[in-house]
């Protein structure tokens, strides 16, 4: 079993489905992108096939970008097979107004806080999930501050102009654009 | 809530509700769980984290990637090292950069050393809360000198702020080898003096064997890495399974438990401890020569003398130091073996000044969750002991 294999028998169980993102090397993992209705049969055939056996979940995590109309927000999921010790990131993105994905609580008990936190900080609605409430903030809180509408630092402020500094982004990201600077 | 109360099988009926922190001495840290107990057993845990929540993912987004490195110091705060040079890691895998052989050997000391002094605090603690003080204040003498050794290299001890991106600041000094062999040499009888007081003793095994329990299936379904799931008996190491830093130019043993007990979790990280020294012991053997450093003008700080006197060196500093080394659009997920599991870095880089997205996999985040299932039907004193075995460290639960 390798990274090509796995990609092929996930091609074969859900066509059409899969989007490669990041082809794997010798020291990146391979990552996929899947539409966020087929995350609970993804995650649930790569636990419970006994070829693959991805059955740790590594990481769950959130991100957001701004710029993606309609794909605002994403999940990301890092899965690790101990048998054949193989590694796979799979993503899924949403809109910011129906920030509505399905919980893995039941395949992972270890995603249970990890959602939470993703809920905490991105405002993402895991559906299923047995207990969703805001984990390291306060629960009065009333923003999610993780979300690029969120700069730290104070948009007032005018000695940090990236242009002064000759700089107009590198790999052609044009830094008027970032959200933290409008 | 009255339903609640009447659903749950109690002897006669009334359950008591007594808070577990969050400040108190025995839980070595700011955690609170809200105990429902029969009599002197817990029915239900429900913990509440967050205390020391310093919104770290939020502040890497804001900074250049040098600058990130004081903020890991602050995630697992028993084990910096680990942290710091997990994060160097990471930014080199993202840029392409090779380190010499030297620095892999000299970043496996540190990291050793680390781990060492993690689990030396968590084992010594657990003494502590089973009554035997003695150990702890024996070990901590120890655990000094491994700081000592921390401040000779970087010259800070807890918080570290170790290495930089590319390798070390400076060469290990005579001072440092010299303290590195006096430990390495000093250190072990002391340590087996320690077991001796504990392995075998009488009342610590009646405390610790059974005592918040896990089977080796559900702490994989928890998230169990490190040594609370090697306890377990799953012999995952992050080290072996995806070797970073020339680790695979090492001979060691993962040392597995079979109960996933507090006295398998007590033993896995006292047989950790000697393997640690073994991989100390060959790596200061076989140091290759060579730079502390790789070849990164880029992203290693020129000397202060060059800055002074060339031209090209104060044009690299003035760019490292404003954040202005170009870094290559790409996402990586980069993990080490910190001092309780995988230590997971998961950054997205837009080519920008700082990250886009830094995401921590805190192993201790993830393996606590199932604290409320390993101590319910337990007995309070031992809820206490499965803590600190777990070795939660606030820092790194709450980010």
């Amino acid at each position: 079993m390798d990274h090509s294999r796995l990609l092929d028998l996930l091609n074969l169980k859900f066509p059409g489905h899969i989007q490669v993102l990041i082809q794997a090397d010798g020291k990146n993992i391979p990552s996929i992108e899947i539409p966020r209705e087929q995350i609970k049969p993804v995650l649930d055939y790569l636990k419970s096939d006994p070829q693959i056996a991805m059955s740790f979940l590594t990481d769950l995590c959130g991100v957001h970008y701004p710029d993606q109309a309609g794909k605002e927000l994403g999940v990301v999921y890092h899965l690790h097979s101990f048998v054949h010790n193989l590694r796979l990131r799979i993503k899924a993105f949403g809109p910011i107004d129906d920030p509505q994905f399905p919980s893995v609580t039941d395949l992972y008990a270890a995603a249970n806080w990890m959602e939470r936190e993703t809920y905490d900080f991105f405002g993402i609605q895991f559906q299923g999930h047995p207990d969703l409430r805001r984990i390291l903030n306060v629960d009065e809180m009333d923003y999610f501050p993780l979300r690029k509408e969120y700069p730290l630092e104070d948009r007032t402020r005018k000695d940090k102009d990236d242009r002064y500094f000759g700089r107009q982004g590198h790999e052609g990201v044009d830094f008027d654009k970032r959200i933290d600077r409008q | 809530m009255e339903s609640y109360f009447k659903s749950l099988d109690s002897i006669d009926g009334e359950l008591a509700t007594i808070n577990l922190g969050p400040t108190h001495p025995a839980t070595h840290g700011i955690f609170q769980n809200v105990l429902k107990m029969d009599s002197e057993h817990i029915v239900s845990a429900e913990p509440t984290i967050g205390y020391i929540h310093r919104a770290f993912e939020k502040l890497a987004e804001r900074r250049p990637f040098y600058q990130i490195t004081p903020i890991t110091d602050r995630l697992n705060y028993c084990s910096s090292p680990i942290n710091n040079i997990g994060w160097h890691l990471t930014v080199e895998k993202l840029a392409g950069i090779e380190v010499p052989k030297r620095v892999d050997y000299m970043r496996v000391i540190i990291m050793e050393l680390a781990r060492i002094a993690d689990h030396l605090i968590c084992n010594s603690v657990i003494g502590v809360d089973t009554g035997a003080l003695t150990g702890f204040t024996y070990m901590f003498q120890e655990r000094e000198r491994i700081y000592e050794m921390y401040e000779e290299v970087c010259g800070a001890r807890l918080t570290t702020n170790i290495g930089r991106i590319g390798g070390f600041e400076r060469d290990f000094s005579p001072v440092f080898m010299a303290k590195l062999k006096a430990f390495l040499k000093e250190f072990p009888p002391r340590f087996e003096e320690f077991n001796s007081l504990l392995e075998r003793n009488r009342i610590f095994m009646d405390r610790t064997v059974g005592a918040g329990p896990i089977t080796a299936e559900r702490a994989l379904n928890y998230g169990f890495t490190g040594p609370n799931l090697r306890a377990a008996g799953v012999d995952y190491d992050v080290r072996v399974m995806s070797p970073y830093s020339s680790y695979e130019d090492f001979d060691f043993i993962i040392p597995v438990g079979i109960n996933g007990d507090t006295y398998d979790r007590f033993m896995v990280r006292q047989e950790e401890i000697r393997q640690s020294l073994a991989i100390i012991k060959a790596a200061l053997d076989n140091l290759p020569q060579g730079l502390h450093h790789a070849e990164v003008p880029a992203y290693f700080l020129p000397d202060k003398e060059d800055v002074y006197h060339h031209m090209e060196a104060l044009i690299y500093h003035f760019k490292i130091v404003m954040g202005e080394v170009p870094i290559p659009v790409g996402e990586v997920y980069n993990c080490v073996e910190g001092g309780n599991g995988e230590l997971g870095f998961y950054l997205i880089s837009d080519g920008g000044r700082q990250p886009y997205r830094l995401h921590f996999r805190r192993p201790c985040f993830i393996y606590y969750q199932a604290y409320p299932e390993m101590i319910q039907g337990s007995l309070l004193s031992d809820a206490i002991l499965t803590m600190s075995s777990m070795n939660v460290i606030a820092g790194e639960l709450d980010a």
